[in-house]
């Protein structure tokens, strides 16, 4: 069975940037275009990764990831961010609130196929 | 980004893992004890399994992964490297290729399979491990921790692990230490701590890449392994292989030196990023080449444009762009070119086959790999090589004892090479076997009528007579030759790459076929005739000489289309009637001379208007059966000129000659 992927980012052509390459890495991609949507979603169904974007709006990526934490369910669940530049400290926050890894834009897809692969369990 | 499919990707990377396995196998053959084959192979099965697992080619991947597994045994010394287990890694290369393409016969992979856990078994049993000085060990030693609250921010420690085994020889103790008593326990914590040696060629980077998520949150220490000798770390500056035997002294090494180059798992993508090559579909290349086209034609409009008017500004600018369009013609024809590595490569496979089948052996040398020819030649010249090839095995080479008895070394020698002259480049297959038997093509010949006996022939135009259709001198069919195409097929193709073959034999020393192939097929020097109303180009290597016919000789002829040439008889075609221009004949009018090696015949033109670079454009689907004609050019003037296919012409104009003599 393929592992079932949350990808959170209010950019749609982002959005499908990665559901075209996760899919092709045969994945499964849910998308959802902000914190909020994200959240619920991710409540909703355990996805077995969530990759997602920090800054946008309604609800940003920091705030979707403390909230996951909080819940017992989603403990284990991989996360990964994406930042548009090497910001330490937004990474050290992003950590902070419990994600597992991260991923700079730009990046191709075999970059984020390689991450997806590292933090899901084979 | 949303262009792009990664299966396909993926199937090309597939290709070219399987080629570079490949290659490692039929280089193993040679050389068993190899350590860096060995390594080499499993990395590129390694790969494959991983990336087919990846893209959904699940077969793939579990078919690979007991390939995997059997070079791994190899790799730790545990399984010898036989012939008979190359020979299987190579079919199982070929069932791969076939799961790639998503056609593969069940029954094969578990034969294959079958096969190969035999050739593992016969391999394991003998025992004698390591029959080569042993590789010095390289490698590390870690100590790792995870923060506690890894796994519950999605960090999964067996990955990490799995990583690690992923990068060489992985021994792993996990440390318990500090487990803490039950009751102060956090079952959702990680607890545990790692020990692990890793053996292999390996980067600290790898390493570091492992744990690139948790890193500032952990405690790591990461330190080399003791080497066994001291001399080994002195050697070592990138590609040469440290292999050393000896006392094993522990000196401990500075991290840099051991592993400086060819750091781990070697992907495709590390491959690529090393040249800085950029992959290009070929199909963006033929665009591009159109286009240049169009420029060259656009320029040459430009040019006579210029050179009509008097403007001198425009005059110089018109000329800067004949010289930029010149050389970016020239860097596009470069851009096309691949070396014949690509080509010769595939061949090895083939002799290593064909030893097996014809129970000779055979040795395969290859030069000049480096001689670059368009993609499209390359591609058009596999078939007729395997042809040539396997006939030179068959028929060319002797069995074992009969070398020896003809005073030669047992294995025979089949010799590739490749250089470029000009703007043809000359593929020489050469074999150090009993040649030609020209008495026996003779005796073919003359029992399919293709000469009379007793009629006088060279020997040159007796071996050339091998070329005819359907002549085959192969007593008894053999697996091998006789499959139906002959070497008149050959020469066809040949010919529709506008190239030449040529054969010479020297009884009891061998044979050698000589391919002149033009380097490129998307421009061509051609000469531009003009027949009634109509221009025509026609390709200049084919032109042996210009000739003048008079309206008086043309009358002499009676119609019978035929001139004396140098006491020769040679046909000619009178093309306005051919193309039924229904224009009056010139005066003077002129014949081109072509020929094909083999066969000439005149063409009769109106008028010879003289050389013209000709940029070929393919004729449109609707178009292409049109015979007599290989393509169009558009010249200067933006009219529309046809390039004659001369061999085609030539066929056309026998029937015709024939009629015509019949009818008189």
């Amino acid at each position: 069975m393929s592992a079932s992927i949350l990808t959170v980012d209010d950019s749609a052509s982002l959005r499908m940037a990665i559901r075209i390459a996760l899919t092709g890495a045969g994945y499964t991609v849910t998308e959802a275009a902000d914190g909020v949507e994200g959240l619920a979603k991710a409540t909703a169904t355990r996805f077995d990764l969530i990759v997602t974007d920090l800054n946008m709006p309604n609800m940003d990526g920091l705030q979707m990831i403390r909230a996951l934490r909080e819940q017992p369910a989603q403990a284990g669940v991989p996360i990964i961010f994406l930042t548009t530049e090497s910001d330490d400290a937004m990474k050290a926050q992003a950590k902070a609130a419990g994600a597992t890894g991260w991923l700079v834009k730009p990046f191709q897809p075999e970059q984020l196929i390689r991450v997806a692969q590292k933090v899901l369990a084979r | 980004m949303s262009g792009e499919d990664p299966t396909a990707a993926f199937r090309i990377e597939a290709g070219e893992l399987l080629e570079q396995v490949e290659q490692g196998l039929l280089d193993l053959g040679h050389r068993l004890d190899d350590m860096n084959l060995v390594n080499a192979v499993f990395r590129g099965l390694h790969t494959l399994k991983g990336s087919g697992a990846m893209f959904g080619f699940d077969k793939l991947a579990a078919f690979t992964h007991h390939c995997e597994t059997a070079f791994d045994r190899v790799r730790k010394g545990d399984v010898r490297a036989t012939p008979e287990l190359v020979s299987v890694i190579l079919s199982a290369g070929d069932h791969m290729r076939a799961l790639v393409e998503g056609d593969a016969p069940e029954a094969e992979g578990q034969a294959i399979l079958a096969r190969l856990a035999a050739a593992v078994d016969a391999a394991a049993g003998g025992g004698v491990a390591a029959p080569v000085a042993a590789p010095a060990r390289q490698g590390w030693n870690l100590s790792f921790r995870l923060p506690p609250d890894a796994m519950a921010n999605g960090t999964n420690p067996l990955a990490l692990l799995d990583e690690l085994r992923d990068l060489g020889e992985a021994t792993i103790v996990a440390r318990v230490d500090e487990i803490p008593a039950l009751a102060d326990l956090n079952p959702a914590d990680c607890v545990v701590g790692w020990d692990c040696t890793l053996i292999g060629d390996i980067s600290r980077e790898a390493i570091e890449d492992v744990f690139l998520f948790v890193m500032d949150d952990m405690e790591i220490t990461i330190t080399p392994l003791a080497v066994e000798e001291a001399v080994a770390v002195a050697v070592v500056d990138g590609a040469a292989p440290v292999v050393s035997a000896g006392a094993t002294a522990d000196i401990p090494v500075t991290d840099a030196p051991v592993v400086a180059n060819d750091a781990g798992p070697r992907t495709a993508a590390a491959a690529r990023s090393q040249g800085e090559h950029v992959r290009v579909p070929a199909e963006r290349l033929d665009e591009l080449m159109d286009r240049v086209g169009e420029l060259v034609i656009a320029q040459s409009r430009l040019s006579q444009l210029a050179g009509h008017g008097h403007d001198l500004s425009l005059r110089s600018v018109s000329e800067e762009i004949e010289r930029l369009a010149g050389e970016m013609r020239d860097t596009m024809m470069i851009l096309r070119m691949v070396p014949v590595s690509t080509l010769f490569g595939r061949f090895r496979r083939l002799i290593h086959d064909l030893a097996i089948e014809t129970g000779k052996t055979i040795e395969l040398v290859t030069e000049g790999e480096s001689t670059e020819v368009d993609k499209t030649v390359i591609e058009r010249l596999f078939d007729p090589l395997v042809h040539i090839i396997r006939n030179s095995c068959d028929h060319g080479l002797e069995r074992p004892e009969d070398r020896l008895a003809a005073g030669k070394s047992t294995s025979g020698l089949i010799r590739l090479s490749a250089h470029q002259a000009g703007g043809e480049v000359l593929i020489t297959i050469t074999d150090d076997g009993r040649g030609i038997d020209v008495e026996r093509v003779r005796a073919k010949a003359e029992a399919n009528g293709l000469i009379q006996p007793g009629q006088v022939v060279s020997e040159d135009e007796l071996l050339g007579l091998i070329f005819h259709p359907g002549f085959s001198t192969a007593a008894q069919v053999t697996n091998l030759s006789g499959r139906g195409v002959g070497m008149d097929v050959v020469k066809r193709t040949i010919e529709s790459l506008r190239g030449t073959i040529d054969v010479k034999s020297v009884p009891g020393q061998g044979s050698t076929i000589t391919l002149r192939i033009p380097l490129t097929l998307a421009i061509i020097d051609g000469l531009l005739v003009r027949v009634g109303e109509g221009r025509y180009v026609i390709p200049l290597a084919a032109v042996e000489e210009c000739l003048e016919l008079s309206l008086e000789e043309d009358l002499r002829s009676r119609g019978r289309s035929i001139i004396t040439l140098r006491e020769r008889l040679v046909p000619f075609v009178r093309l306005r009637d051919l193309f039924d221009t229904g224009t009056r004949p010139d005066t003077y009018q002129k014949i081109v001379v072509v020929g094909t090696g083999t066969e000439r015949v005149g063409l009769v033109v109106d008028q010879i208007i003289g050389n013209h670079q000709t940029v070929i454009k393919a004729m449109s689907p609707l178009h292409r059966n049109v015979a007599a004609f290989a393509g169009a050019t558009i010249l200067g003037d933006g009219s529309v000129a046809l390039i004659l296919d001369i061999a085609q012409l030539i066929a056309l104009s026998q029937p015709r000659e024939e009629r015509r003599l019949a009818a008189g």
